[in-house]
């Protein structure tokens, strides 16, 4: 019985004590429970989203970047394949640097290649692909795909990759395309998504930099269920978005390698114009650089060859460069004084070989002098003294007002980035700055391009398009964006009178036509294509009184750094003009006149070419082309 | 007196009487579990018997089989091997620990020939059959004498050591959480109790400093706060959260699971299966399978509360027991509530060896019900 008893409490105890922990196990169960009815239905709706957040990726596809052709449809600019391979850092099985070693057994990787990698991953979102390598071959591009299996992270990609074909030549006009950098992307109002696609590149420069939104196009995008490997499934849905438009230049393929490629040993800046419409028909700036380099990123020795050329390859000098004009100004100053009635092509002044004004003597170039002369003689042979006293008939506030009108002192509006404004001096700003009144010499100076005067070969071109077709052209290279034609003003008369542009025409034709002209030498010999221009040289030294006295040095004996700039201005055909021309030549103020020969080149190939006579391929409709 | 005369001689019972006497709708409950891991199986496949549902089929065949003739042999049987199975399964831990090969990072599995062998699933069942054979020769109140009770703690003590240096934090758990909870079933004195889980509540932080590998740490750390490292350490517990929250009332529809089907859930057709239950069936489909389990936890309870012997009593709420331990580590872990520790869900993951052990416990909770009204003297040493 007393086993029994045991027994029955031994049993009641066991009882008690399932009892207790059925209870237990049912609390375990109740809070189970709880938490799905917590996960599955009061946060149901927020895990839903996450879930398709998961497995829908917004892909953005980049749209075709548009070409940049000429005026005859050459293109300048374009898009070529582009095979690549990117690194998605957070579908790496062991991080990114074994993913990297992997790769390296697959495509050569260098180191630097690899610390960019490593260094973009640490800053980047583990989700946002980076670009590990460009321009592979088709071969390493096959291989690639042959050993994806094996890369996980590894996803290879064709892009496109923008191409200058004619590389230094149109470098300054085209610009370049560059990786987005953080300062773009902090600056990008429009919200583009597209400025965070890996590898995706955007106008640096010139054109690509100006018109960049327009050439870029519109991102497209596709949605599409991915896995958790980010491997696409299927696609739910794609928007195609749209190509860049093409932009048509009005600049002469031909025209613009001719030109650059007889300066291209020169630090030199050239413009050729059409002188009814401002339309520019070629830029050079020289040395150039190469475009395609900077898109898949220079490196840094060829950076350093770049910015320690004394050449200055980066400044695009027609636009950047600013000089003194030397004597292609006096016919600023001749323009001036003819239209303000001080002078008439008739007045005759004396020179001996300086003029005093007070007591200072301010020299001509010719020691004995050029006895007395007109305008036309004047500005032939170039005479100093005669300038000297026209100047100081015109007076300092007539000359810059002539200057201004002229498209001088003010940036001519190109549709490119960096144009600097170059300086015409005037009495308020000579008592603003050095706090003294303007001086009568410093007039003088000012009439021979020389001082305070600065202008770039550009304004220069403008200058000279303005006297020959006597309208106020402004500069322009970009035709037509697409289909569409890029809006201009109305091409306005030049408020000078017509008897005075024609006498200072007529003195530029005899500078390069008849004997004793500064530019008789290198004239066009065929009638029909005669040209008209003016000569100048720039000193970028002081000339002191024992040289004067002991005979100046020749240029040629100089070195490079110390000779005169060269500088020429021209039109042609004489009788009807259609083309300006301006060249300048950093110390390169030779006795051979390469810029006086070579713009007399241009100027023939142009219209031997008949650039303006040709239609051109611009793609307008046809009611713009009658305009 | 008529007490002795049926506990001196053992009842001989024919076969066929003993499969009557089966249990056969928790048979049924069980099989209806094992079908709805088949269809999660199949799912994760991509909606293919292969390579997981098929195989876990024929498992079940055999797991099927194995429960009934486990059931089949007398409850005394068991009894005597009890010790034997606990100290092979003991060396069997041994030689894992010096001659396992390496698996997923812990020594794990020991090979016979073709097979591979997990001893710390065999310990599951050999420490509660060696434990129930300890406790059932005890008087009552003796368990609570300090050198009655050193014994069963240190059957406890052995194979949690030697796991938790496999390591597998895991089955570590569970193994000391199912020992405690049969000395509590077995009587356990409260004077031992609080304090113990007084001295465990202070022991925490010490094992955490010095006791804990860097990777356990860190699962701790990264359940503590998934989003910190969510596409590290805590992708497993996110995603799982969002693959179980994401189903909703109803669920995404068998088959339809994106999160699984996408490969998002990590180790879906194993440890995390019941997020799958979750996406595809929804909050009606998890109630359902939790509405499965409990009865078959209250079917164990009540096998155990009809048994006569303290032995079956404690074998039933034993095999009962860690069932139950399975169910709540698993569910703990993929809902989030406890670190991701490797437990799987019975009857439903993928997995050989927790299969057979799961079928072969459930064989020995059927054995308890079979033989319920034997009688089995305190000092039997069972019947080998």
């Amino acid at each position: 019985m007393a086993l029994e008893g045991k027994h029955k409490s031994r049993y009641a105890g066991f009882s008690r004590r399932t009892l207790l922990l059925s209870g237990g196990m049912t609390a375990v169960f109740g809070v189970l429970a709880a938490r799905l009815y917590q996960l599955q239905i009061l946060d149901g709706d927020r895990y839903l989203t996450e879930a398709e957040e998961n497995r829908i990726s917004l892909r953005l596809l980049a749209p075709q970047r548009g070409r940049i052709l000429d005026r005859f449809g050459v293109p300048l600019a374009n898009s070529r394949r582009n095979y690549r391979v990117l690194l998605i850092p957070e579908q790496t099985r062991r991080g990114v640097g074994p993913a990297l070693d992997a790769l390296g057994q697959v495509i050569a990787l260098d180191d630097r290649t690899r610390a960019r990698v490593l260094k973009e991953a640490g800053g980047n979102k583990p989700f946002m692909p980076i670009v590990v390598a460009e321009n592979l071959s088709w071969d390493d591009f096959a291989r690639l795909n042959l050993d994806l299996p094996y890369l996980p992270g590894v996803q290879p990609d064709v892009g496109e990759t923008r191409g200058y074909p004619y590389t230094e030549e149109l470098s300054h006009v085209l610009g370049y395309v560059a990786a987005v950098s953080p300062e773009d992307k902090a600056k990008n109002d429009s919200g583009d998504p597209l400025l965070d696609l890996p590898g995706f590149r955007i106008g640096k420069r010139g054109v690509e930099k100006t018109f960049d939104k327009e050439i870029r196009g519109q991102a497209g995008a596709n949605r599409v269920e991915v896995n958790a490997y980010g491997r696409v499934i299927r696609e739910l849905e794609r928007e195609p978005g749209h190509s860049g438009e093409d932009v048509y230049l009005t600049i002469d393929q031909e025209l613009q390698s001719f030109l650059y490629d007889r300066l291209k040993d020169e630090s030199a800046g050239a413009a050729v114009m059409d002188v009814e419409t401002g339309d520019l028909l070629a830029l050079v700036s020289t040395p150039g650089f190469d475009p395609n380099a900077f898109n898949v990123g220079v490196t840094l020795a060829q950076w350093k060859a770049l910015t320690e050329n004394d050449h200055k390859p980066l400044i695009n000098k027609p636009l950047a460069g600013f000089y003194p004009p030397g004597s292609t100004f006096k016919t600023v100053t001749a323009l001036g004084a003819l239209d303000a009635g001080v002078i008439t092509p008739d007045t005759v002044f004396n020179c001996s070989g300086q003029f005093t004004l007070g007591a200072h003597a301010f020299h001509c170039w010719k020691k004995g002098g050029h006895g007395s002369i007109n305008l036309r003689q004047g500005l032939k042979v170039s005479c100093d003294c005669f300038f000297y006293q026209v100047a100081l008939k015109l007076g300092i506030d007539g000359l810059q007002a002539a200057a201004r009108r002229l498209g001088l002192g003010a940036p001519t509006g190109i549709e490119i980035p960096g144009e600097r404004a170059g300086f015409i001096p005037d009495r308020a700003w000579k008592q603003k700055t050095f706090k003294e009144p303007w001086q009568l010499g410093e007039t003088l100076v000012a009439g021979i391009g020389q001082g305070y005067i600065l202008a770039t070969p550009l304004q220069l071109c403008v200058l000279a398009a303005r006297i020959a077709g006597g309208k106020k052209v402004s500069p322009s290279l970009v035709h037509s964006l697409g289909a569409e034609k890029r809006p201009r003003a109305p091409v306005e008369p030049l408020d000078f009178s017509d008897d005075s542009l024609e006498a200072v025409r007529q003195a530029m034709i005899a500078v390069a036509n008849e004997p004793g002209g500064t530019a008789y030498g290198w004239r066009i010999t065929d009638p029909a294509f005669a040209m008209a221009g003016k000569t100048g040289t720039a000193q970028v030294r002081v000339i002191s009184a024992e040289e004067r006295a002991s005979g100046i040095r020749s240029n040629e004996s100089l070195p490079w750094k110390l000779r005169d700039h060269g500088i020429f201005i021209a039109f042609a055909p004489t009788d009807k003009p259609r083309y300006a021309c301006a060249v300048l030549i950093e110390h390169g103020g030779l006795n051979a006149h390469p810029q006086v020969q070579l713009a007399r080149d241009a100027l023939l190939l142009a219209q031997k070419r008949d650039i303006l006579g040709r239609p051109p391929a611009y793609p307008v409709n046809s009611a713009d082309a009658s305009l | 007196m008529s007490v002795h005369s049926y506990s001196d001689r053992p009842r001989v019972v024919p076969l066929r009487q003993k499969l009557a006497e089966i249990n056969w709708t928790l048979v049924a409950m069980i099989t209806l579990i094992a079908c709805a891991g088949f269809a999660m199986l199949y799912s994760a496949a991509g909606g293919s018997f292969s390579p997981w549902a098929d195989r876990q089929m024929a498992r079940f065949f055999v797991g099927f089989f194995i429960l009934v003739a486990v059931a089949c042999v007398d409850l005394r049987v068991w009894m005597g091997l009890a010790y034997p199975a606990y100290v092979f399964s003991l060396l069997l831990l041994v030689a894992v620990e010096v001659a396992g090969r390496v698996g997923l990072g812990a020594q794990r599995w020991i090979e016979f020939g073709p097979l591979a062998l997990q001893p710390s699933e065999l310990m599951k069942i050999a420490l509660v059959l060696a434990l129930a054979r300890y406790l059932h020769g005890l008087e009552p109140g003796q368990i609570s004498r300090p050198f009655r009770l050193l014994v069963p703690v240190v059957m406890i003590a052995a194979p949690v050591v030697l796991v938790l240096m496999q390591p597998n934090l895991g089955t570590a758990t569970l193994l000391a959480l199912c020992g405690a909870l049969l000395l509590f079933l077995a009587g356990l004195s409260w004077y031992w109790i609080a304090p113990t889980a007084g001295a465990i509540a202070v022991a925490i932080p010490m094992v955490w400093e010095f006791a804990l590998h860097d990777y356990q740490k860190a699962r701790v750390m990264t359940f503590l706060n998934p989003d910190t490292d969510a596409l590290g350490a805590g992708w497993n517990i996110t995603q799982a959260k969002i693959a179980i929250g994401s189903g909703g009332i109803i669920g995404k529809g068998f088959l339809m699971g994106t999160q699984s089907r996408l490969n998002f859930l990590p180790e879906k057709e194993t440890d995390f299966i019941f997020t799958m239950i979750g996406e595809e069936f929804g909050f009606l489909g998890t109630m359902a399978l939790l509405a499965l389990f409990v009865t078959v936890i209250y079917y164990g309870i009540g096998i155990a509360m009809r048994s006569r012997s303290q032995f079956g009593r404690l074998l039933a709420m034993g095999i009962t027991v860690n069932f139950f331990l399975y169910i709540m580590i698993n569910g703990l872990m993929v809902m989030g509530l406890i670190p991701v520790v490797g437990i799987p869900m019975p009857l439903i993951s993928y997995g050989g060896t927790a299969m057979m052990t799961v079928m072969f416990g459930f064989g020995l909770l059927m054995s308890a019900h079979v033989h319920r009204r034997i009688e089995v003297p305190r000092h039997s040493s069972g019947m080998i």
